[in-house]
């Protein structure tokens, strides 16, 4: 408060100073220092004004390739013009407002489910419901809504509807595997212990070339189950082993006297699981859980493998075009930037939820 | 005593032999065999019924036949007319050049981003920081084929490529380098090479037997670094200075001579490893960080130089942390090499790919990727941990 009395003149000394003695600190500490800023500062003096004259001075943001390539910048006009396409993928035109408000609810049920304060019981069934809600908006057939099927969706829905059903839906089974695996039962400890390797011994690519080659023949002759709902599986199946190992972790962290508690007050193996350890362990995983959430949303882009046009693979469509081909840079660039936001927020998310639970932690 | 009664009763339903946690044991594990067992063998029964229906005999007979596809890019001699045998072993070739170059090139830029993200300089480590969260949060699949569209679309021509001392060519049709011409004057200087090399490896377990007697570090970097530069130099002059390359050059539309990194090859290189250096460079930097500075001042008090502080005290201690998470990413690495499929280099995911659409054997198919993909994890696993154990804490946990 007391520099606001002070005249500016003087202000601005000191703030030169500050700002000098940081600068020596943090930039010129040393020879070397010195010079390793100088190069840096120069090679960015030569690039930042290229990017900026490239990104907005020269830019074209009308929808004309022509236009582009007399301006010789970036050809945001590839946006304008396919946006559609890559959020959407070949979901039918006039019917695009479904998938738009389907990646609403997703953002909003991940905004809800993020909130420490909403972990009731009553999540997982809101999140069932919006599930099943985004699920009856895609495929429609009911109440007007003419029906979809699952070949023509794309885009970011495709993309969220695969991770997010990947993780909630092989979180029952992990919690299965991670028991199973840490029981005194011998057999069923093997099983669990050859199911977990064996999928985290094997490229997810090689999972859902297996889901789209093999569960044909593995079904009984006549029922075909369509292309988008044999990569799910696979992811499921796939993302369930690894999950099965950040609950074994979180499990491990359980401290003996907890399960002598629960014994010793005669709860049953599964009472005990369920109102004794799981509530504990279940917490303390949440931040792998989300890097894990992270790792499935980004690897559905494998999908493209075998034929679904998710957020990536439908980039690439647009990009096929011969007229807008020349511009993939401005293409990639704000896809990247789509995942780059999710999985930005995500990972900033879960470092928030760990230094919570160290503050938890330390402070009991 | 009414209570006493209760407690007879409850206490002898708890000795029923349905109650006991033996037997029940024994009911679930059935129970879970027996699911199996009824699920593995409507499954085998349907694929059997699916099988004959499309008239495919299982069995590995198959890997005889004429493979009849070409392949662009291998190692081994390889022509349509030869076995689905060959073409799976050149495709795992393939796999394994991709994989051993981008370990080690991930590797070495995840070592120097994690060093420059601990820079005193301010700048360094914004840049190392920036480049870690702008490719950690973005799929391989994009940057993969972010780089080739590159190399494909924005490389100039072969007509125009560009030219490094006529020697080197970068065009949309990869990068062309000499390659050396076998005669007997580069045998010389290989077997040279290799000879420093071993000389090197022997010189240095000798200083290590020597520092422990008399507790003097031997210079045994720069040491080697002049046998291995030095030597072979020498005798590249002694012979006359006289070794044959073959060189690139422009025949038609294309360049002919020398080695050809095709933009599959590149790309996909490009992607693994632009990719896998950013988490590597995080691991990097917190194995270093978990030494504590203690450590860094006591060394410096006891006057080793600033390099040798990180070689004799904090490289050691921190590879115990880096190790483990790093076998991690060498295992993701290889696990991202199918993805070679997006950009048609063929690999053995896309050769087993295209062999299951000719031939119809599926199951075959899958189970050589899988057997091979656990083989290779498994390998990987069992070097590391044999390498974190040599380096782990001798007599501690």
């Amino acid at each position: 408060m007391a520099k606001t009395f002070l005249p500016h003149s003087i202000t601005i000394s000191i703030l030169l100073k500050e700002s000098i003695g940081w600068a020596r600190q943090h930039l010129f500490s040393s020879f070397g220092n010195s010079i390793l800023t100088i190069t840096v500062f120069s090679i960015l003096w030569f690039f930042v004004p290229q990017l900026v004259n490239w990104s907005l001075i020269k830019a074209t943001w009308v929808n004309n390739p022509i236009a582009c390539q007399v301006n010789g910048g970036a050809c945001w006009g590839l946006i304008t013009d396919k946006y559609r396409l890559i959020l959407f993928g070949i979901y039918p035109y006039e019917e695009q407002w479904r998938p738009f408000v389907a990646i609403l609810l997703f953002i909003a049920i991940m905004l809800i489910v993020a909130n420490p304060r909403f972990w009731k019981l009553w999540l997982s069934s809101l999140l069932a419901l919006t599930l099943a809600i985004i699920a009856t908006l895609m495929w429609g057939g009911i109440a007007n809504l003419p029906f979809v099927s699952t070949d023509r969706w794309g885009g970011l829905p495709l993309t969220l509807i695969l991770s997010v059903t990947g993780i909630v839906l092989s979180f029952p089974l992990a919690i299965l595997l991670a028991l199973g695996r840490r029981s005194k039962l011998p057999i069923i400890r093997t099983f669990c212990i050859i199911y977990i390797e064996l999928w985290r011994g094997v490229p997810l690519i090689s999972v859902l070339f297996m889901s789209s080659i093999m569960f044909p023949l593995l079904m009984p002759e006549g029922i075909t189950i369509d292309k988008l709902l044999r990569a799910q599986l696979g992811i499921i199946l796939f993302t369930a082993a690894y999950l099965a190992e950040i609950v074994r972790g979180g499990l491990q962290s359980i401290p003996r006297g907890q399960h002598e508690a629960a014994d010793a007050i005669g709860l049953t193996y599964w009472q005990k699981m369920r109102l004794v350890i799981l509530p504990q362990a279940l917490r303390l995983i949440i931040p792998p859980l989300v890097g894990q959430f992270i790792t499935t949303f980004k690897d559905t882009s494998f999908v493209i493998i075998i034929g679904l046009y998710d957020l990536l693979s439908s980039t690439r469509v647009a990009l096929s075009d011969p007229q807008w081909q020349r511009f993939y840079i401005e293409g990639y660039l704000v896809t990247a930037l789509i995942y780059f936001v999710f999985s930005y927020v995500m990972s900033q998310y879960s470092q928030y939820l760990e230094r919570r639970l160290d503050i938890n932690m330390y402070s009991k | 005593m009414p209570n006493s009664d209760l407690f007879k009763i409850s206490s002898s339903e708890f000795h029923r032999w349905w109650n006991s946690e033996r037997f029940r044991g024994i009911i679930y594990q059935l129970l879970l065999v027996m699911t199996v067992l009824i699920i593995g063998w409507i499954l085998v029964a349907n694929t059997l019924t699916n099988l004959d229906s499309r008239n495919i005999a299982t069995g590995f007979k198959f890997l005889d036949r004429e493979a009849g596809f070409g392949i662009s890019e291998h190692l081994i001699n390889y022509k349509p007319s030869d076995s689905y045998l060959r073409a799976f072993k050149v495709g795992l070739l393939n796999t394994l050049r991709v994989a051993t170059i981008g370990i080690v090139l991930a590797t070495i830029l995840g070592i120097i981003i994690g060093i420059a993200r601990l820079s005193r300089n301010w700048i360094v480590v914004r840049l190392a920081a920036t480049y870690i969260e702008a490719v950690r949060n973005v799929p391989v699949l994009l940057l993969l084929l972010f780089c080739y569209s590159i190399i494909t679309i924005s490389l100039p021509l072969t007509r125009v490529a560009f030219n490094l001392f006529d020697r080197i060519f970068v065009s949309n049709r990869g990068i062309h380098i000499p390659s050396l011409i076998w005669d007997i004057n580069s045998l010389i200087v290989l077997l040279t090479l290799v000879a420093s090399v071993l000389l090197s490896i022997g010189i240095g377990y000798w200083s290590h037997w020597h520092q422990k007697k008399d507790r003097r570090d031997f210079p045994i970097l720069l040491i080697s670094l002049i046998l291995i530069i030095g030597l072979p130099s020498l005798v590249f002059l002694m012979i006359g200075a006289k070794l044959s390359f073959d060189i690139p050059h422009l025949v038609g539309f294309n360049f002919t001579g020398g080695t050809t990194f095709s933009p599959e090859f590149i790309a996909l290189l490009l992607g693994l490893v632009i990719y896998t250096s950013a988490f590597i460079a995080e691991i990097v930097r917190s194995g270093i960080l978990s030494v504590s500075y203690g450590q860094t001042e006591a060394a410096l008090s006891l006057g080793l130089s600033n390099i040798q502080v990180l070689r004799l005290v904090v490289l050691p201690q921190s590879l115990r942390v880096i190790i483990p998470p790093l076998t991690n990413q060498y295992l993701n690495l290889v696990k991202n090499a199918p993805l070679a499929v997006s950009i048609g280099f063929p690999d053995l995911v896309s050769i087993a790919n295209t062999a299951i659409n000719q031939t119809g054997q599926a199951i075959e198919g899958v189970f050589i990727i899988m057997s091979i993909y656990l083989i290779i994890s498994l390998s990987i696993s069992f070097f590391m941990n044999w390498y974190n154990k040599r380096i782990a804490l001798r007599g501690g946990h």
